[in-house]
C-alpha cells in the first residue's frame, strides 16, 4: 500500500518497544496489538513522534470474536480497530486493543488525540456495548432513542428482538416482541484447507 | 429587560434542506448557532449486520444503496477488499472499465451536489442544468448494468460484463416525433464508448455553463465566501477527506498518493484549495469534474484500443462463461457452487480504500475463512465530515448551517448504513 512499508515495521519495533503486544505485516498492511493500559501512550506516540506522524485518524471500529471461526477463539471477546493514515509520510497502520473485561469491555477513549474519534467511539459503544473511559458524551448514535441491547454484538439476534406496530385499539404506535422466524438461507461454512483443489 | 435565553430548535428530519433524515438539534443565540447536534441513524439499516449473514457476493448491491448518488465507487472499495485477500489480479481491461466508471460516477455525484448545493442557497436554475447531464451519465449506467442507479456491475475479479455495442434510444411517442426523436439518438448510433466520447467532448462546456451561473454570482459568494472555514491542521484531526481536506489546501488524493485500478497510467491533477471555505470547496469540486472528464477520454481511448477479458479467469471467485457452463462438467460445478455456497475467502483482514466523490470510503473485511464476511466495517466519509458540523457551524447564522450542509455533500445512506 505505501513506499515506506520497509521501514515502518522496525521503526514501530523500536518506538514501541515493549509496549508492543504484537506486529503483523501482511498483504501490504501493518498491524500492531497493545495493550489496554498503555492505548492512550502509544496513540500519542504514533501521532506525535518523528518519522510515524499518524495525524488522521480514518477510522475506528469495534469487534465481536466470539463467534470467530466457529468457536475456535480462545483470546478476548471484544477489541477495538484504529485505522491510522499518516497524510505526511503516506503510510497507514492499523492498531488492535482487546478490552481486558469480556462482561464488561473498557477502552481508554482518544478524543483528545485526534477529534474525529468522538462519533466512531460512540458508534463503537452504540453497537458492540465497549466503553470508553473519558468520552464527553457517550450516547447512543445509529440506533433508536430508548434501544435495548448492543445490535452488532454476535448474540444479538438478526432480526432483533423487538419490531414496531401501529395498534389500532390503542391508537399509538407499540413495541412488541418481532413475530418473524430467525432464517438463514446460505449456511455459514468453514472448509478446511484446499477443499476442492 | 427580558432575560435573554438561548433557543433550542430541531433542524429537520423534514426539512427540504436536511438532505435526507437529518435531526439537527441547534442551540441558538438569536440567529446565531451555539452548538449544532446531529442526531443520526433514522436510515440506519444495519448494512455491516446484513453483510455478515450474506455470502460475499450478495452483499455487492448493498454497497450500491450506502451512498446512493456514487454507486459504483461503494462496490469498488469492496471487492477492493475482497480481492486484497484473496489476492486476486484483475484483468487490466477490468480496472481500466472500473477507473472510467469511477470517475463517470464523481461526475454523477458532483452534479448531484451542484444541484442540491445550489437549490438550497437559492439558485434554482443550476440544479436543472446539472440534472440534464446526469440523465446522459445515467443512460450509460443503464446500458452496462441494466440498471440507472444500482448497478450491481463490478464484481470481486472484474466487471460483470463487458461494454456494450449499442446505447439504448429513444422511441417515437405522442410527444417526440420521429425527427425530434432521430436528433436526441443522434449520439447515441454508435456503441457506448462512442456515446461516452461524445460527452466528454461537450461536457467541459457544460461545466462552463455551471460555472457562468454561480462562480462570479454575488449572491452565491455572500453565501459561500468566508463561510465554515476549517484550517489544514484541524480538517486532519476532524477526519476530513476528500475535497473536504483538499478545499483546506492538503493535498491528498488516493487516486495519485496510493493508487488503484488504473489511476497510475491516467494523467490528471488534483485541485487544492486556499482558504478552507465554502467557496474554496465549491471550486475544488468543479475542477475535479473538469478532470474527471480528462480521465474519462484517456480511458476510452485505452478501452477502444485493447480488447480483452473484463474478469478473473479463476471460476472460484468470478462464474465461467454461460457456453462453458452448459458443456462443461468441472464449469457446472464452479457454477453452482459459486452461486449456492458461494466463495471462499482466506482467513485475514484487510483495508481496502477509494478516492469516493465525497472522500475515503474504506472497507475493513475481516475473514475467518468462511463463505460469508466475519465482520464488515463501512468506513464513510460523510460520518466524519458531519460530526465536524458542531465545530464548523459554531458562531455562524442559521441560514449558513444549510450552506454548510450542501458543502459537506451529505448523503443519508452512507452515513447510517
Amino acid at each position: 500500500m505505501s513506499s515506506n512499508l520497509e521501514t515502518l515495521s522496525p521503526r514501530l519495533q523500536e518506538t514501541l518497544a515493549d509496549r508492543l503486544l504484537k506486529l503483523v505485516e501482511r498483504l501490504g498492511e501493518v498491524t500492531i496489538e497493545v495493550g489496554a493500559k498503555h492505548l492512550r501512550e502509544v496513540m500519542l506516540t504514533l501521532r506525535d513522534h518523528r518519522g510515524l506522524e499518524f495525524d488522521q485518524l480514518i477510522d475506528l471500529c469495534g469487534m465481536d470474536y466470539s463467534a470467530y471461526g466457529d468457536g475456535r477463539w480462545e483470546g478476548k471477546r471484544f477489541a477495538v480497530a484504529y485505522h491510522l493514515l499518516s497524510v505526511r509520510n503516506n503510510q497507514r497502520v492499523r492498531v488492535r486493543v482487546f478490552a481486558e473485561d469480556d462482561d464488561y469491555p473498557r477502552v481508554a477513549t482518544v478524543v483528545d488525540i485526534w477529534p474525529v474519534a468522538n462519533w466512531f467511539e460512540r458508534e463503537a459503544f452504540d453497537l458492540f456495548g465497549i466503553l470508553f473511559d473519558g468520552h464527553p458524551d457517550l450516547r447512543r448514535i445509529l440506533t433508536d432513542y430508548g434501544f435495548i441491547g448492543h445490535p452488532f454484538r454476535k448474540d444479538f439476534p438478526l432480526s432483533g428482538n423487538v419490531e414496531v406496530r401501529y395498534d389500532p385499539e390503542q391508537g399509538r404506535v407499540i413495541y412488541q416482541p418481532v413475530t418473524v422466524e430467525p432464517r438463514e438461507i446460505t449456511p455459514r461454512i468453514v472448509r478446511e484447507e484446499n477443499y476442492g483443489g | 429587560m427580558a432575560e435573554i435565553r438561548n433557543y433550542t430548535m430541531n433542524f429537520g428530519p423534514q426539512h427540504p434542506a436536511a438532505h435526507g433524515v437529518l435531526r439537527l438539534v441547534l442551540e441558538l443565540d438569536g440567529e446565531v448557532v451555539e452548538r449544532a447536534d446531529p442526531h443520526i441513524g433514522l436510515l440506519h439499516r444495519g448494512t455491516e449486520k446484513l453483510a455478515e449473514s450474506k455470502t460475499f457476493l450478495q452483499s455487492v448491491p448493498y454497497m450500491d444503496r450506502l451512498d446512493y448518488v456514487s454507486m459504483m465507487s461503494n462496490e469498488h472499495a469492496y471487492v477492493m477488499a475482497i480481492e486484497k485477500l484473496l489476492g486476486l489480479e484483475v484483468p487490466l481491461r477490468a480496472k481500466y472499465i472500473r477507473t472510467m466508471f469511477d470517475e463517470i460516477t464523481r461526475i454523477l455525484n458532483h452534479l448531484l451536489w451542484i444541484g442540491a448545493h445550489g437549490l438550497d442557497l437559492g439558485a434554482m436554475t443550476v440544479f436543472l442544468y446539472a440534472f440534464r447531464e446526469r440523465e446522459d451519465l445515467m443512460d450509460c449506467y443503464e446500458a452496462v448494468s441494466g440498471a440507472r442507479l444500482h448497478a450491481a456491475y463490478y464484481r470481486p475479479g472484474g466487471v460483470y460484463r463487458d461494454l456494450p455495442d449499442s446505447m439504448p434510444r429513444y422511441e417515437a411517442s405522442k410527444i417526440h416525433n420521429q425527427k425530434a426523436v432521430d436528433e436526441l439518438n443522434a449520439n447515441r448510433r454508435g456503441s457506448m464508448l462512442d456515446f461516452i466520447d461524445d460527452f466528454t467532448a461537450r461536457f467541459p462546456a457544460c461545466v462552463d455553463e455551471y460555472e457562468n451561473l454561480l462562480t462570479d454570482n454575488r449572491i452565491w459568494k455572500q453565501r459561500t465566501v468566508g463561510i465554515g472555514v476549517v484550517s489544514p491542521e484541524r480538517a486532519l484531526a476532524l477526519g476530513l477527506t476528500g475535497p473536504m481536506l483538499r478545499g483546506s489546501g492538503v493535498e491528498w488524493d488516493l487516486r495519485k498518493k496510493q493508487p488503484y485500478a488504473a489511476y497510475d497510467r491516467v494523467e490528471f491533477d488534483i485541485p487544492v484549495g486556499v482558504n478552507g471555505d465554502c467557496y474554496d470547496r465549491y471550486l475544488v469540486r468543479m475542477e475535479e469534474m473538469r478532470q474527471s472528464n480528462r480521465i474519462i477520454k484517456q480511458c476510452v481511448d485505452w478501452l477502444r484500443a485493447n480488447p480483452g477479458p473484463v474478469i478473473s479467469g479463476n471460476h472460484k471467485v468470478a462464474p465461467p462463461g454461460r457456453e462453458e457452463m452448459k458443456s462443461n462438467m468441472e464449469e457446472l460445478i464452479h457454477h453452482f457452487k459459486l452461486f449456492t455456497e458461494g466463495m471462499h475467502v482466506p482467513e485475514g483482514e484487510a483495508y481496502a480504500a477509494v478516492e469516493h466523490p465525497k472522500g475515503e470510503f474504506g472497507i475493513y473485511l475481516v475473514s475467518d475463512g468462511a463463505n460469508k464476511p466475519y465482520r464488515l466495517k463501512i468506513r464513510a466519509p460523510g460520518f466524519a465530515h458531519l460530526m465536524a458540523m458542531d465545530e464548523m457551524a459554531k458562531g455562524h447564522m442559521i441560514a449558513d448551517v444549510v450552506a454548510l450542509m450542501g458543502t459537506m455533500d451529505i448523503v443519508f445512506g452512507e452515513i447510517d448504513r
